[in-house]
């Protein structure tokens, strides 16, 4: 399987005004990637997920998925929100059959795999539960566990710890990271947090603002097993804060364009 | 109210000014201590009025949005059916109203047992019930799919939205004489005007609850592999249905309005036949005693769709 984005743009028109949002980006991810893409806020980031969703179509240039021109949203590429959208008339249990249901699989094997991802994602015991009684890191478990049991192509991940305290989103990294093992699926996360795309990714690629740009794509170079004391590491010290230059320097020279405008 | 006008006001007392003065260096002061404590490009504003903080242990009775306890709840429920009961045994004991024009309650409940005797309560309540049924039920028909329709195509809502809206400021009531005209004096004209005067509004408020329905349940239910019709069914339906449910609950009331509306001008059966009846014999205990029925069938009903709104939507947070 590769992902591959061709000299994709996108243009916003708002009350007549057409900004543009990404510009020119070519991309490659390849099966059992770990990729995360930083960037300011405004670099298009989410635009960039939204786009090989399927959910919104390039204003120029191909996305292809195995040869096959992306056209919109499928089960191939599993989609989680920085909220979860999660069904709330629906268990956790039944969020994670959704995508199952609309399959014509008969139940035992449908239960067999809808268990197996609950207790991957650490959600057995409260498979019962409605998702308004979760906490925010829960939901999350269950809007990856939901995407997950459909076996995508590539998973896509939009901030999906972005809103969760410090604690829990270590826990999730761990997790997210354990799974890509445990299921060899291709994982590309979008993050404004450095230090997560750092310890997750196997490469990190830096968008530039005003127009979204890839202005760096740094290759991790870590040990494939990693735990959170590798975060104390001197190289990965080192590559977070070059990380963070380059990304505090995009955004540095977004605002100085922004400013000559006026 | 600047601090050197209520310092001349309070002037007059004494103490009150000694408080006034205190103030006054105890601003001076802050304002010092500030400074001493500001190296940074700040201008050297005058501290702001001071304001007392909220009092605390206010009875939750005037708390906003507090919970009051059980006990406060039920006895002011129970009072807001004691109290107008005991004004109205007072007038009558008074006896400055005429027993004509207000009944006692003995009376009105008399009425109420002769009318049970007779069978005629029961006969009059099941002709004004059937016709809600049928006029409300062909408005829930007409206006749950109309609803979703508008709520989930932005075509159906340019199509359907300024003519409903506009419908639905014509008072039904004020459509009998020619629902009469069209349909004759039978049971179809007043279903028509029960129909007539709930299809709109529960049409809109229903588009209302299908359009919030998340757009983000939309998008990943498409990334699940999901077809628009499958979103329709499986997400929009189910998350819109407490809403859907609310909205029929809200205009149940009205239905009830019209359905007496309707049987004033011609019937043969119903509550709102009963009224006009009592009327002409100047039978107000009578009157009393149905007004008492259809309120207490009203609650009835508010009672049972409240439940089963909460039922259907106990996911909702």
């Amino acid at each position: 399987m590769t992902l591959r984005l061709k000299a994709v743009a996108k243009d916003y028109t708002v009350r007549g005004e057409t900004t543009r949002a990404l510009d020119g980006i070519d991309l490659d991810i390849a099966r059992g990637d770990f990729v995360c893409v930083v960037g300011a806020s405004g670099s298009g980031k989410s635009t960039l997920l939204s786009l090989i969703a399927g959910l919104t179509e390039p204003t120029e240039g191909l996305i292809t998925l195995d040869g096959d021109a992306v056209t919109g949203p499928g089960p191939d590429r599993g989609l989680v929100f920085q909220h979860g959208a999660l069904y709330p008339w629906r268990t956790v249990e039944g969020n994670v059959a959704f995508g199952l249901e609309l399959l014509s699989i008969d139940k035992a094997e449908r239960a067999r795999r809808i268990d197996w991802y609950l207790d991957e994602t650490g959600l057995g015991h409260l498979r019962k539960s409605l998702p308004k009684q979760l906490s925010g890191g829960q939901k999350q478990r269950v809007a990856i566990a939901r995407a997950l049991v459909c076996e995508p192509d590539v998973l896509l991940l939009d901030e999906p710890f972005g809103a969760l305290d410090v604690q829990t989103k270590e826990d999730m990294q761990v997790l997210i990271r354990r799974i890509w093992t445990d299921t060899g699926t291709t994982v590309l996360m979008v993050t404004h947090d450095v230090e997560e795309a750092v310890f997750l990714g196997g490469r990190v690629v830096v968008l530039a603002s005003d127009p979204g740009r890839v202005a760096a794509d740094i290759v991790v170079d870590l040990p494939g097993e990693r735990d959170l004391a590798v975060k104390r590491a001197p190289e990965f010290v080192s590559l977070r804060a070059s990380i963070e230059d380059l990304v505090r320097e995009q955004h540095r020279g977004h605002l100085g364009r922004s400013r000559g405008e006026r | 109210m600047s601090a050197t006008d209520a310092a001349g006001r309070a002037a007059q007392r004494t103490d009150a000014a000694d408080e006034a003065e205190a103030h006054r260096l105890e601003d001076e002061q802050r304002l010092a201590e500030a400074q001493e404590v500001r190296r940074g490009a700040r201008p050297d504003w005058s501290p702001l009025p001071r304001r007392a903080g909220l009092k605390p242990n206010a009875s939750p009775l005037f708390s906003l949005r507090t919970p009051i306890p059980a006990r406060w709840r039920w006895t002011l429920a129970a009072a807001s059916f004691v109290i107008p009961l005991l004004i109205w045994v007072t007038l009558n004991a008074l006896g400055t109203i005429k027993p004509m024009f207000l009944p006692t309650p003995v009376a009105v409940f008399d009425a109420l047992v002769k009318m049970i005797e007779s069978g005629e309560l029961f006969s009059d309540l099941w002709a004004t019930t059937q016709r809600v049924l049928l006029g409300f039920g062909l408005a829930i028909l007409v206006s749950v799919p109309l609803g979703i329709v508008m709520g989930t195509f932005d075509a159906g809502l340019a199509l359907f939205e300024p003519v409903i809206a506009m419908l639905r400021y014509l008072p039904a009531s004020a459509f009998i004489p020619l629902l009469m005209i069209w349909l004759g004096l039978g049971e179809p004209s007043k279903v028509a005007v029960l129909f007539l005067g709930t299809v709109f509004f529960n049409t809109l408020m229903i588009a209302d609850a299908v359009r919030g329905v998340p757009r983000s349940l939309l998008d990943v239910s498409y990334t699940l592999g999901a077809r628009r019709g499958e979103v329709l069914r499986k997400v929009i339906v189910p998350h819109a249905l407490p809403g859907m449910i609310d909205a029929t609950r809200v205009n149940a009331a009205a239905a009830w309005n019209f359905v007496v509306v309707a049987e004033l001008i011609n019937a043969t059966a119903g509550l709102g036949l009963r009224i006009m009846r009592a009327q002409r014999f100047t039978q107000t205990d009578r009157i009393f005693a149905l007004l008492i029925v259809i309120g207490l069938l009203g609650l009835v009903i508010d009672i049972a769709l409240r439940l089963l709104r909460s039922r259907v939507g106990k996911w909702a947070a």
